[in-house]
């Protein structure tokens, strides 16, 4: 847990091996000792044990950006807690060298009754630093933050985003040679954000320096980190390379939402939202990767069931989900006549002119309006538990910004 | 030496940096807000000691019939406050500062510690004033006061042992600030603080073996044997007894010191061995 001589590869400054961890959450609440001598008697051990992480191995080198990503739940929290050595692990050992300083929560002991340069001082305090050497930092610290006037205010005349300012800048200027980041990113204003996205890219190249972060944000692992491990229920899935694991998260992520829906419907007898007598059955299956680059097609298929018989038309539409609005929609495509039973039909999107981002297909089964020739009539459309979701993820320069690649619009200039 | 000395001051580095800025903190956040500030670290203790003069000394009555029995009396008073004070703040300490323990990895025994420092600070402005006090009560300063810092220190120990026994028990079990209070009020009427001594060994004059044996009894709880040292040494060696002139057999009256010892390292262990699992339980 402290610096340890057994790291022999100089290198290395974080080793992880075989960490497991295990809670014990309470069933009943026991923290009275009433309620814990009831359940002595009774035998009730009053608790019951969750295994967070299991059997986690990885290690870090002298200036790496390690990103770790996980669903809500997945351990990377606790897994961070352990290397802070908050937690202790159950089994296994952490190992590390230098200075590491860690920052689960930015401003921690941040006291609203203080004034921002007492704060500074004690929040150094807890991380490690003496009065010196917070002084040696301390100009550097307030300059970044952008708060050189308010350093005499009190805390709690601060607004939330001066305190985050200031706590942040304590965070990324402290002089530690491991920086261990929980979710911290994405605060302040736009220009703070940029300063930072600036600090992050000279840290990355900093050899020195190593940096541990926890992030939602697969724009930030890509753009940062040079290595990522994902955690799924406690385990490693993908340990080191940044692109894979932060597929794979995106991919956790688009199936997690349609497994999620399914535990939510209720009500089985009826027919679920969109769906009736007439379509009884409408749902969108992808049956290629859900993850894809722009030069890859969208496979899918639509599976429909519709029970009269008549002429009928299907529609499908793609939303962007990440910027909104819908980019693309089929139009009624003609589908002959219906009958019983399931069908279905395959499509292919190619995705040549999109930029990164997630996208949704949804479709509609419809029919000819008697009055109006040139409408039709929507007669059953998928719900949100049968469209079906994909992402395109590519690391080209600019590919997040528009929708629309810029080739994929011929201009001509005058 | 210089080695050693190297190598401890690496090792508790982080300690003392951390117990420095706490203790700084708490004691400017104590007064925070108010218009006297600081002052009332002083104004306080003078304010308290006036009425306790006035109910005690004018009112009760209560008195060993000496000179020195009222500042005898504040003496006492300020010390049993720290001892309630030090081992109540100790307690709660971890918990209150149990945000602090779920994001950041220190020393746990520093809460403990700069709780305790607090009081010690306010029990050194509190014995300042008694001293002051002393000069126009009648106190008789001798060459005792050397034992001092001893009285103190062990009084500290206590004190900071009960804290830490203290302080790991409340992490599982909150019902303790509770018991505590209750137990502490009854310490207090049980130790010679508010009464002469002199009072107990006269309580039953027809038999005065009994109030004898009481009163031996009194004197070998370590808080009593410690606040009864300071008066004695400090303020009046004639009037205040003490365990050592009381008891005649050596290792019954070695008992309260044991005691302080005893307290102090099982609390050291019990907050040593359990200290890693308080992030997760708070």
């Amino acid at each position: 847990m402290s610096n340890n001589p057994e790291i022999q590869n100089k290198d290395i400054v974080l080793s992880v091996k075989n960490v497991s961890k295990s809670f014990r959450l309470p069933t009943e609440q026991a923290s009275g000792i009433k309620q814990a001598l009831i359940n002595w008697t009774r035998g009730i051990k009053g608790y019951r044990e969750q295994n967070v992480l299991k059997d986690i191995s990885f290690e870090v080198e002298r200036g790496d950006f390690l990103g770790i990503v996980g669903r809500n739940g997945s351990g990377k929290s606790t897994l961070l807690k352990l290397i802070s050595g908050i937690y202790t692990p159950d089994s296994g050992s952490i190992a590390y060298q230098g200075k590491l300083v860690p920052f689960i929560e930015l401003g921690v002991g941040f006291n609203p009754e203080l004034t921002g340069r007492e704060n500074v001082f004690l929040n150094g305090a807890m991380l490690g630093f003496s009065r010196t050497e917070i002084e040696a930092m301390y100009d550097d610290i307030v300059s970044f933050a952008e708060l050189e006037d308010f350093m005499d205010q009190k805390l709690k005349n601060y607004s939330s985003g001066m305190q985050v300012r200031l706590a942040f800048s304590l965070a990324i200027k402290a002089k530690g040679d491991i920086l261990v980041l929980d979710e911290v990113l994405a605060v302040g204003d736009e220009a703070f954000q940029t300063k930072c996205n600036n600090f992050f890219t000279e840290i990355k190249k900093d050899p020195s320096k190593t940096v541990i972060l926890v992030t939602h944000s697969m724009d930030s692992v890509k753009k940062y980190c040079n290595k990522a491990i994902l955690i799924r229920d406690g385990r490693i899935v993908v340990n080191g390379d940044k692109n894979d694991a932060a597929n794979l998260y995106t991919e956790d992520n688009l199936k997690s939402l349609q497994t999620d829906k399914h535990e939510t419907n209720e009500n089985p007898d009826k027919y679920p939202l969109g769906l009736n007598e007439t379509v009884p059955y409408l749902k969108c299956v992808p049956t290629s990767e859900v993850v894809l680059s722009s030069q890859q097609n969208f496979e899918f298929d639509i599976e429909y069931e519709y029970t009269k018989n008549e002429d009928f038309d299907l529609a499908f539409s793609m939303l962007d989900m990440t910027r909104g609005g819908i980019p693309y929609d089929t139009g009624a495509i003609p589908m002959g006549r219906g009958g019983s039973g399931r069908h279905k039909r395959h499509f292919s999107l190619p995705l040549n002119i999109f930029n990164n981002g997630t996208y949704q297909i949804t479709a509609s089964l419809r029919k000819p309006d008697p009055k109006n020739p040139n409408e039709t009539i929507r007669i059953g459309y998928t719900n949100e538990e049968n469209v079906c979701s994909f992402s395109i993820s590519e690391d080209a320069h600019g590919s997040d910004y528009a929708l629309l690649k810029y080739d994929a619009v011929k201009l001509t200039q005058q | 030496m210089k080695q050693l000395w190297e190598k401890l001051s690496a090792r508790y580095r982080y300690s003392w940096i951390l117990l420095k800025e706490l203790v700084k903190t708490d004691f400017k956040l104590r007064y925070e807000g108010s218009w006297l500030g600081v002052a009332w670290s002083v104004i306080k203790p003078l304010m308290l000691f006036a009425v306790m003069y006035v109910v005690f000394v004018r009112f009760l009555r209560v008195s060993d019939g000496s000179p020195t029995w009222p500042i005898v009396l504040l003496c006492g008073i300020s010390l049993w406050n720290f001892f309630n004070e030090a081992t109540t703040m100790g307690m709660q300490s971890v918990v209150s500062r149990g945000d602090l323990l779920r994001k950041i990895n220190f020393p746990k025994y520093i809460t403990v510690v700069a709780a305790t420092i607090g009081s010690l600070i306010s029990l050194a402005i509190n014995m300042a004033v008694v001293i002051i006090f002393g000069f126009f009560s009648h106190a008789h300063y001798t060459w005792r006061i050397i034992f001092l810092p001893l009285n103190f220190a062990e009084l500290y120990l206590m004190a900071l042992g009960m804290a830490l026994i203290l302080a790991t028990l409340f992490v599982w079990f909150r019902d303790l600030q509770h018991l505590w209070e209750v137990f502490m009020q009854v310490a207090f009427y049980a130790t010679p603080i508010i009464y002469p001594l002199t009072m107990v060994t006269q309580m039953n004059p027809s038999n005065p073996k009994v109030g004898m044996t009481v009163q031996k009894l009194m004197l070998l709880s370590p808080p009593a044997q410690a606040i009864m040292d300071i008066r004695h040494n400090l303020l009046s060696p004639e009037n205040v007894p003490t365990v050592w002139g009381s008891i005649h057999t050596w290792y019954i009256k070695i008992i309260p010191v044991i005691l302080t010892a005893v307290i102090f390292l099982f609390g050291v262990y019990v907050f040593r061995k359990n200290s890693a699992k308080f992030a997760e339980v708070l």
